[in-house]
C-alpha cells in the first residue's frame, strides 16, 4: 500500500475511532446527555463500553491477518499498521472510563471545582479530590471489580507509553514484544471488570467474553501450530550452521 | 365519578391526558398502536404527531394530599423516573423496560390473595383500586445501585388491603409475586421467575409500606411495574415488587428473588443503610437524580433512607450487619 493510500486509511480509522468521543460531546451540547436519567451512569457505560469494544478490534487485526494469509491472501496485512493506533485508543477510552469514575462517579465536586478555579484559587482541584480521596482509596481497597479495572488500566498506560519506536527500540523488539502481550491480559481483565460489576444473573458481559474467548483461541491455534513447524526448522538452521 | 378502569381499554379521552413537554416515546401502548409502528424507531416523530394515543397512562382523580413530603430534595422529573427501571423481566439495561413493557396487558388483571388469611380472595383490579382513597406521597426512592430519586406515588396503604383479608395468627411474612408471563415479558434467563419479594408482617403492615397504583398523578407506566406494585421507601428499591399478581401470607420467611441469587449481597431485609456495604460498592452515598445537571449532587445516604422514626423501633436488637 502506498504512502497516499496509507495517509488515508489512517485518517479512517482516526475517524472511526473518534466518532464515540464526538457522539458524547454532540448529546452534550444538545442536550441529550442530561436528559438521560443517569448522566453519570451514561458515560461510564459509554466509555467503559467503547473501550473494550476498540481493544476487542485490536485484538482481532493479528488473527484476522494470519487467517487471511492462510487463505491466501496478502490484503490484510496492512492492517497491522493500524494495531498500535487503535490499542492507543483502546487507552484513550479506558482513560476516559477512569476519569470518568474519578471526577462524576466518585463524588468529586466539579462546579465547585470550576467556582474555585474561577475565584483564582489554583488548587482547588487538588483541594477537591483530597475530599474524595478517603472514598477511592477505599474502592481500590474494597472493591475487587475496581481493582481488575484499574490494573487493565494500567495495562494499557504501560503499552501506551512504550507504542512510540524509540520505545522499541531502547527495550528491545524482542522485549517490547513479551511487554506487549500484555494486551491479552487487559482485555481479559477488562471483561472481568465487567462481571464483577454487574449483578449475578445478570450476562450482559457475555457478548464481549465471547469475542474475546475466540480471539484468544484463534491465536492458541496459532502458537500451537507455530510451536510443531518450528521443530524442524531449528534443524535445519543448525546444519546450516555446520556447513 | 370515578372513570377509572373502564377507560383503560378503551381510549382515554384527550382531557384525562396530561400533555407531555418531553414525550417519551417509547411508552406508546401497544393496543392504541397501529401494528408494528412502535418497531421502526420512528416513533418520536409519531407520538408528538398523535399525541391522544402517545401514553397509556391516566390521570387519576381525587387524589388526597399527605404529610409525606421531601421538602429538602427536588422531585425527580417523570421523564427521567419513567426511562430508568430496574424490571429485569423486561431486559437487564435500566432502559429496557421503557422500551419494551408496552407489551404488558395490565387490563384485565387480577390479584390473588391466599395462604394464611381468614378470608382469601381474588381482587378484579378495579375492586382492589377502589379499596381506599388514593394517596398522594412523596417518597425518597434509594436503589441498591447507590443512585436514588425522589418520586410522588399514588396508592394506599399496604396494611387496609390486609385487614380485609383477615391474616391468622400464623402469618408471619408476606410474600409479593410479579408477573411471570412469556408472551407478554422477556424474561431474561439466569434469574428464576416469577419475581418474588417479601416482607414480614409488621413491615407490611407499617403505615410507610404503600401499595401503590400510580406516580406523579397518573396510573404507573408499564416499565414501573404497572397497573399495582408496593413501594417500601425505608428499603433499597428490588425491595418493592412490581405489576404484582399474587399476594401470600405464609409462616416462614419467604425466598426471595436476589437473595436467592446472591445472599451475600442482597439481604431479606435490604434497609438502606450507611453503615453496611454492598459487597461491590460503598452505601454510604448515593448519587441524587433529581436534576438535569450533568454533575449530579452525591449525598450522604440517610439511615433507613430517613424513615428512622417510622421504622426503626421493629429492628430494635437485630444486628443490622447479620440481617442486611
Amino acid at each position: 500500500m502506498n504512502d497516499r493510500r496509507m495517509v488515508i486509511g489512517k485518517t479512517v480509522v482516526h475517524a472511526l475511532c473518534l466518532l464515540p468521543a464526538l457522539a458524547l460531546v454532540r448529546m452534550y451540547f444538545n442536550g441529550a446527555l442530561v436528559a438521560q436519567a443517569d448522566p453519570v451512569s451514561y458515560i461510564t457505560h459509554f466509555t467503559g463500553n467503547w473501550a473494550l469494544w476498540i481493544l476487542l478490534a485490536d485484538l482481532a487485526i493479528t488473527p484476522l491477518r494470519r487467517l487471511s494469509q492462510r487463505a491466501g491472501r496478502q490484503g490484510l496485512n496492512v492492517l497491522v499498521r493500524f494495531r498500535r493506533m487503535v490499542g492507543l485508543y483502546a487507552f484513550f477510552y479506558a482513560t476516559l472510563h477512569l476519569l470518568t469514575y474519578v471526577l462524576l462517579f466518585s463524588g468529586y465536586n466539579v462546579p465547585a471545582t470550576i467556582a474555585g478555579l474561577e475565584a483564582g484559587r489554583v488548587l482547588e482541584p487538588w483541594r477537591q479530590l483530597q475530599l474524595i480521596w478517603p472514598a477511592i482509596l477505599d474502592d481500590l481497597q474494597k472493591r475487587k471489580f475496581i481493582q481488575v479495572g484499574l490494573a487493565s488500566w494500567a495495562i494499557l498506560f504501560l503499552l501506551a507509553v512504550t507504542s512510540p519506536r524509540r520505545a522499541l527500540q531502547a527495550i528491545g523488539g524482542k522485549n517490547w514484544q513479551r511487554l506487549h502481550r500484555l494486551i491479552y491480559l487487559a482485555g481479559a481483565l477488562g471483561c472481568v471488570h465487567y462481571w464483577w460489576l454487574v449483578k449475578t444473573g445478570v450476562r450482559t458481559p457475555w457478548k464481549v467474553t465471547a469475542v474475546l474467548t475466540v480471539l484468544l483461541l484463534i491465536r492458541m491455534a496459532f502458537w500451537i501450530s507455530k510451536g510443531a513447524k518450528s521443530a524442524p526448522r531449528r534443524q535445519a538452521t543448525q546444519r546450516q550452521g555446520a556447513y | 365519578m370515578m372513570l377509572y378502569p373502564k377507560n383503560r381499554v378503551k381510549e382515554p379521552p384527550a382531557s384525562e391526558i396530561t400533555p407531555k413537554e418531553t414525550y417519551q416515546a417509547f411508552e406508546l401502548n401497544r393496543r392504541q398502536l397501529v401494528g408494528g409502528l412502535a418497531a421502526t424507531g420512528a416513533v418520536a416523530g409519531l407520538a408528538a404527531a398523535m399525541p391522544k394515543q402517545a401514553r397509556a397512562e391516566v390521570k387519576l382523580q381525587n387524589l388526597v394530599t399527605t404529610q409525606y413530603t421531601v421538602p429538602d430534595r427536588a422531585t425527580t422529573p417523570e421523564g427521567k423516573a419513567k426511562s430508568y427501571n430496574n424490571f429485569y423481566e423486561f431486559g437487564e439495561e435500566k432502559d429496557d423496560p421503557a422500551r419494551n413493557a408496552h407489551t404488558l396487558v395490565t387490563y384485565p388483571w387480577n390479584v390473588k390473595v391466599e395462604g394464611l388469611v381468614a378470608k382469601p380472595r381474588t381482587f378484579e383490579f378495579g375492586e382492589l383500586f377502589h379499596l381506599q382513597p388514593m394517596q398522594q406521597r412523596v417518597y425518597r426512592f434509594r436503589c441498591v445501585e447507590a443512585w436514588s430519586m425522589v418520586i410522588p406515588w399514588d396508592g394506599f396503604p399496604l396494611s387496609e388491603l390486609i385487614k380485609v383479608v383477615e391474616p391468622l395468627p400464623t402469618a408471619k411474612f408476606v410474600q409479593f409475586l410479579s408477573l411471570e408471563n412469556s408472551k407478554e415479558e422477556i424474561l431474561p434467563f439466569g434469574i428464576p421467575w416469577p419475581y418474588s419479594e417479601g416482607l414480614r408482617m409488621d413491615e407490611a403492615m407499617n403505615p410507610l409500606t404503600l401499595l401503590t397504583f400510580g406516580s406523579y398523578g397518573e396510573t404507573l407506566a408499564n416499565q414501573q411495574g404497572a397497573p399495582v406494585r408496593v413501594i417500601v421507601p425505608w428499603k433499597y428499591g428490588f425491595k418493592s415488587a412490581k405489576s404484582i399478581v399474587k399476594i401470600r401470607f405464609v409462616k416462614h420467611m419467604p425466598p426471595t428473588t436476589w437473595n436467592e441469587l446472591a445472599p451475600n449481597e442482597y439481604g431479606f431485609y435490604a434497609n438502606v443503610n450507611p453503615y453496611v456495604d454492598h459487597p461491590r460498592w460503598s452505601q454510604a452515598h448515593e448519587r441524587l437524580l433529581n436534576s438535569y445537571s450533568l454533575f449530579p449532587q452525591v449525598v450522604p445516604t440517610l439511615m433507613y433512607n430517613g424513615y428512622s422514626d417510622q421504622v426503626a423501633s421493629m429492628y430494635a436488637g437485630m444486628d443490622l450487619r447479620k440481617n442486611y
